[in-house]
């Protein structure tokens, strides 16, 4: 399949979880990759400066207008929205908070279920609260593939949980199974 | 994809607000605008877009109601104080050589923005010699603005953004608090001018001295914030001053070289000379 668009949500331990699956993506990965973790709007953006020491793919902070590029990680900046349009750009918002948050994971999924229907993987992983479940619920109903940590390898097991329950055609697998499975995709 | 169902009836009640009430949201960014529709629609009951569409043109009492679900921004004062540190330290320095000033608030919404420039000139002793306008396309947010009045439960943030910016009056001399409320003083609003004014659609008014309209343009499609880049030119003086927010940029502009970067990491730009 051609694989649009990979989108990421995580909370509470996220940063250590994304440390099993961020660094693993080959440098030759096809496809934009959109993460939103929920941090406290004044620390500035050093998850942007972490993983770029990490990846093997370039890594920056998600602008307003700017065309999806391939193979390129997207952090959402603190107390930003990102949304995808259709036209495959990002859109940053300043609207009110969703599930308590700025940015919000419910918001980057649904935008990008929207943009890119049956290709797109959504991906929630650890966090202690239920955002994302929506989000990710948004992207199976549109044909996407909805992947989640296993619940119990999760940090805080309250966000896969939600998301589970959300969106019960997701498969739960382990973080270190995620990067593969996202290649077997592909080369499908 | 083939567009979807939903999208021809967001981009046909677009057309319709716009035909039938001369508000254009025709050119602002669609993902937040659909994200608001969907909201207002479930809010509402409606089963489809199109719903809406029918009720806004045949009552217009519904107009109102649907211009919060696309326009409201709630804002913080001072929010960023590093924005407002740098106005203080690096813009009013410029200001101050002026006997007599102008400042628009674009987009003014509740007015946050407004009620924290309005303080800040106060401090720095220019108030007195400044006519600030506040405009906006919403009535309600512009009355909003024109009240003054806040939940007190944001005031503690307001209060910690004000001290970070530099604020060297305690924001409680600024307000009286009033039951679960906070009520900011007429004076600030004194050398207001509220007024209705569409960035989309109006033309400019007066020449400024500064200009603060931070997180609008990201609402706006490229087109549109061409548009308004350029309104924004032609509304200042010569070295007169912009302010964005601080995830936008007039790099992808085709007004950019109207504009010099004067604060590059708080989006301040100031008017070049031609």
């Amino acid at each position: 399949m051609t694989l649009q668009a990979v989108v990421i949500g995580t909370s509470a331990g996220g940063v250590q979880a994304l440390s099993q699956v961020l660094p693993r993506l080959p440098a030759d990965f096809p496809a934009p990759v959109l993460v939103v973790v929920h941090v406290p709007p004044r620390l500035s953006n050093s998850l942007v400066d972490l993983f770029a020491a990490k990846c093997r793919l370039p890594v920056k902070e998600a602008e307003d207008k700017e065309p999806l590029a391939p193979g390129t990680i997207y952090f959402a900046p603190p107390d930003y929205h990102v949304l995808v349009e259709a036209s495959g750009t990002i859109a940053l918002s300043s609207d009110e908070h969703v599930n308590h948050s700025r940015p919000a994971i419910d918001v980057l999924f649904e935008s990008a279920a929207d943009a890119f229907g049956p290709e797109l993987v959504g991906i929630v992983m650890t966090g202690a609260n239920s955002d994302g479940a929506q989000g990710l619920r948004a992207v199976c109903a549109a044909g996407g593939q909805g992947l989640v940590q296993i619940p119990a390898t999760a940090e805080v097991a309250t966000m896969p949980e939600a998301a589970l329950s959300a969106c019960p055609d997701a498969r739960t697998m382990a973080l270190e199974r995620i990067v593969p499975a996202l290649e077997a995709m592909i080369a499908r | 994809m083939s567009e979807s169902i939903e999208d021809i009836e967001i981009q046909l009640l677009l057309d319709a607000v716009y035909r039938h009430y001369h508000y254009d949201f025709r050119h602002y960014a669609r993902a937040s605008i659909k994200r608001r529709l969907l909201q207002a629609r479930s809010q509402w009951g409606y089963d489809s877009i199109s719903d809406i569409q029918s009720a806004v043109l045949h009552d217009e009492n519904i107009l109102p109601q649907l211009l919060n679900f696309l326009t409201v921004q709630v804002s913080e004062m001072f929010r960023d104080p590093s924005y407002f540190r740098a106005l203080r330290e690096k813009v009013v320095p410029h200001l101050r050589t002026y006997p007599s000033l102008k400042v628009w608030v674009a987009g003014c919404s509740h007015g946050e923005e407004l009620y924290s420039l309005a303080i800040l000139f106060a401090e720095e002793g220019l108030f007195e010699r400044t006519i600030f306008y506040a405009t906006d396309i919403n009535p309600a947010a512009l009355r909003a603005a024109q009240a003054g009045i806040y939940p007190l439960d944001r005031i503690q943030l307001f209060t910690e953004n004000h001290r970070l910016s530099g604020g060297h009056s305690s924001l409680s001399d600024h307000y009286t608090a009033d039951y679960d409320r906070a009520v900011f003083s007429k004076s600030l609003r004194e050398r207001t001018v509220f007024s209705d004014h569409s960035l989309v659609t109006d033309s400019a008014f007066g020449e400024m001295h500064l200009i603060s309209c931070r997180n609008v343009l990201i609402y706006f499609d490229r087109e549109l914030q061409d548009r308004v880049v350029g309104l924004f030119g032609e509304s200042l003086v010569r070295g007169g001053f912009l302010g964005i927010g601080s995830k936008e940029s007039l790099r992808f502009s085709e007004h950019a070289d109207l504009f010099a970067e004067f604060v590059r990491e708080e989006r301040i730009y100031r008017r070049s000379a031609q």
